[in-house]
């Protein structure tokens, strides 16, 4: 099956006007497999015919990671520039599959004179879930499987949402186990504040194995996630500890997109 | 006569040489940027009601929580006490309230007194905990030295507190038994008593309630004279301190005001760089971030006051976990530090002295800042709201804008995002490749 990815250039050429607009963000854009992520979500909104358009080449980082590490310039030139094209596009809401976007467009954005209204992909799944537009067809795949969600920090501490991801995965014929350290208490995955672009500190570990051993103590199948910065970070800790053979990292998108057969 | 002259100079004294503390540390507090924290006002009462009087985060970790409640509720509730003991102080009189009050004394009193057995009860297991059991978040390497020591000091001080309060009514029991017949029907002081106090005369059991008597009412002078020298000035702090929380989302950093007007600048096409700033503005160099504390907010400051070295936040630290030098709670007790040694410079060598040291190099280092992953873990985990993560960005906002000092990574994935648009190396333009491939 093909996607319908339309841009906002196009949708205007047509005169036409999306009910949302997808925030594909840096990762989900560029990195090999954050870009299934993408793609798991595009194909969840065209099997529900959701109206929504891409800014492809004119989006451009939020700005997130630089100020994180202490640049508030080079944030602001991109909120700004960021802003002046969506509101050009005369965009009120917004979905994004990656939680630093998300805390920001919805967060950062307003001060510098950016409103919209900003949903997590999570979020936006629960709600075509709940109206009936996707039905899990499929929801038997995950029969017997014990999965496990890792709370990223900027959806879940920095924006209070815990509840939308847990929703989706108790959809599934599956069980959901929780680490240790979940919801208010989840721990890092290590990536936050710009970290996954540089080496960590000298220390006596590295935070995403850390974390993987906590989820791997779970006993579970499959390690949930709905952030690409820490699908990457998990997915590594998984390898590092040698069990890509019997633990999967999943973005909560893709779990629903095959329990929904597309 | 004589002691209630005593008395009124020790209260006088004690309360005066207080104040006196208070006022520095205010001053000391007013030495940060302005923030506004005010507006809400419905919102922040709740937040100081539950956070502060109900201690609702304290109880994320039970048992902790629990021993914890006994110290706190038997430490408000004697505070009732407390007025009786200051009246029969400078009046000479002894249990006032006794006779007026009946039966409703005697429950009052009892209470104080069973809430006090339970304090003191918690008062060992926490100091078993720091020195015996050694918690790990009780025994890290900023722990040492004048932290430990303040900690067991303050526990010391609970244990005679106590003890002086069942050594005053225990002996006045056994007083009052000798001298009426009768007991006071006190829960515990009615064992006490008995148990330590039988058989002695009454001018015995007199001097011995008066060495009670004064003993606690000289613990409490000092103990509240010692709280702006402690960690323990929490039990005072934490109602301000939460009452001006940050209501905003814990991921929403401050935005930098000074940024804002250069950027918009330098994006306004009609804007002429060289032009004269407007006749009235504010056209000193601004600095960006924090270099040293008085370069932080007021809550920031207030934050270091209030903060009792507990350690939640440290034990929840992602980097501190593994291994990392960054701990929130050292960087809150640096910060405090700084601001005592700042704020008495200023009061001794005038306010506008420098003593070519700040809390960025020489109390907190870059390392320190750079292990932070901003998860947000110490600032959901502090039980008085305190927020550590706000002065590591603001530390780390004036190493890369005011002294371009960045790791060599993170100054790539800068150029990059300055360059194409994305942390990474990649072209803009093939943003929407991922739509097109299989």
């Amino acid at each position: 099956m093909s996607l319908i990815v339309p841009t906002m250039a196009e949708m205007i050429a047509k005169g036409e006007k999306p009910e949302i607009l997808f925030w594909v963000g840096c990762s989900g854009s560029f990195d090999d497999r954050a870009k299934k992520i993408t793609k798991a979500l595009v194909k969840i909104l065209n099997k529900c015919e959701v109206k929504f358009a891409v800014l492809g080449a004119e989006e451009s980082c939020t700005g997130d990671p630089a100020k994180r590490a202490g640049n508030e310039f080079t944030f602001q030139m991109q909120a700004m520039m960021n802003i002046q094209v969506l509101d050009g596009y005369e965009i009120s809401k917004i979905v994004t599959a990656c939680p630093h976007c998300f805390n920001t467009l919805k967060n950062e954005y307003p001060e510098l004179g950016g409103n919209y209204e900003v949903i997590h992909h999570t979020q936006m799944i629960q709600e075509l879930i709940n109206q009936g537009k996707l039905t899990l067809e499929k929801g038997d795949t995950f029969k017997g499987k014990k999965i496990t969600f890792h709370d990223p920090c900027y959806l879940g501490r920095a924006n209070n949402v815990f509840e939308a991801p847990r929703s989706l995965i108790e959809k599934l014929d599956s069980e959901l186990v929780e680490m240790k350290r979940c919801k208010t208490k989840g721990l890092c995955c290590g990536a936050g504040g710009a970290q996954m672009f540089k080496e960590a500190e000298k220390g006596d570990k590295e935070i995403n194995i850390e974390r993987t051993e906590e989820a791997v103590e779970t006993k579970a199948d499959i390690i949930a996630t709905g952030c690409p910065f820490c699908n990457t970070m998990m997915t590594d800790g998984v390898k590092n500890l040698e069990k890509e053979g019997s633990v999967e990292v999943l973005d909560v998108a893709e779990l629903i997109a095959t329990a929904a057969d597309l | 006569m004589i002691s209630s002259i005593l008395f009124t100079i020790l209260l006088v004294g004690g309360l005066g040489f207080f104040g006196w503390n208070v006022m520095k540390i205010r001053s000391n507090i007013n030495l940060g940027l302005d923030v506004n924290r005010t507006d809400n006002k419905k919102e922040r009462w709740k937040t100081m009601t539950l956070v502060a009087l109900g201690q609702k985060k304290m109880f994320t970790r039970p048992i902790p929580a629990i021993l914890h409640l006994f110290i706190y509720a038997a430490f408000v509730i004697t505070q009732i006490e407390l007025i009786e003991i200051f009246i029969d102080g400078v009046t000479g009189s002894h249990r006032m309230f006794a006779e007026s009050l009946g039966a409703f004394y005697t429950f009052i009193i009892s209470f104080i007194e069973v809430l006090s057995l339970l304090a003191l009860i918690a008062t060992f297991v926490f100091l078993s905990r720091r020195n015996l059991i050694k918690v790990p978040r009780l025994v890290m390497s900023e722990m040492k030295g004048w932290p430990k020591v303040d900690a067991n000091m303050i526990l010391f001080m609970e244990v005679i507190l106590v003890t002086c309060i069942f050594t005053m009514n225990g002996a006045d029991e056994m007083m009052h038994i000798a001298e009426t017949g009768e007991s006071y029907g006190f829960t515990v002081s009615s064992f006490v008593g008995p148990l330590f106090f039988d058989g002695l005369s009454i001018e015995t059991l007199h001097t011995i309630e008066r060495i009670g008597w004064w003993g606690h009412i000289i613990m409490v002078f000092s103990f509240l004279n010692y709280l702006p020298y402690s960690k323990h000035l929490h039990i005072l702090l934490s109602f301000p301190n939460t009452f001006y929380s940050n209501l905003e989302a814990q991921g929403k950093f401050t935005n930098m005001a000074s940024v804002t007007k250069e950027v918009q600048l330098m994006m306004d096409p009609n804007a002429d760089p060289y032009a004269a700033p407007p006749e009235g503005e504010n056209t000193v160099p601004q600095m960006f971030g924090a270099k040293d504390v008085t370069d932080l907010t007021w809550k920031n400051l207030m934050d270091s006051y209030s903060c009792t070295e507990c350690g939640r936040c440290t034990s929840s630290c992602p980097a501190n976990i593994t291994g990392k030098l960054l701990s929130p709670r050292k960087i809150m007790m640096d910060t405090r530090d700084r601001l005592v040694e700042v704020g008495d410079n200023k009061r001794k060598h005038g306010a506008d002295y420098d003593d070519g040291k700040s809390l960025l190099g020489d109390y907190i280092s870059e390392e320190e800042l750079w292990a932070c992953t901003s998860c947000n873990a110490c600032v959901t985990e502090c039980p008085v709201n305190i927020d550590p993560l706000s002065i590591i960005v603001d530390l780390r906002r004036y190493l890369v804008m005011e002294e371009s000092k960045v790791p060599t990574e993170l100054a790539g994935m800068l150029t990059n995002i300055e360059n194409n648009g994305a942390p990474w190396q990649f072209s803009p333009s093939d943003r929407l490749n991922w739509a097109n491939e299989e």
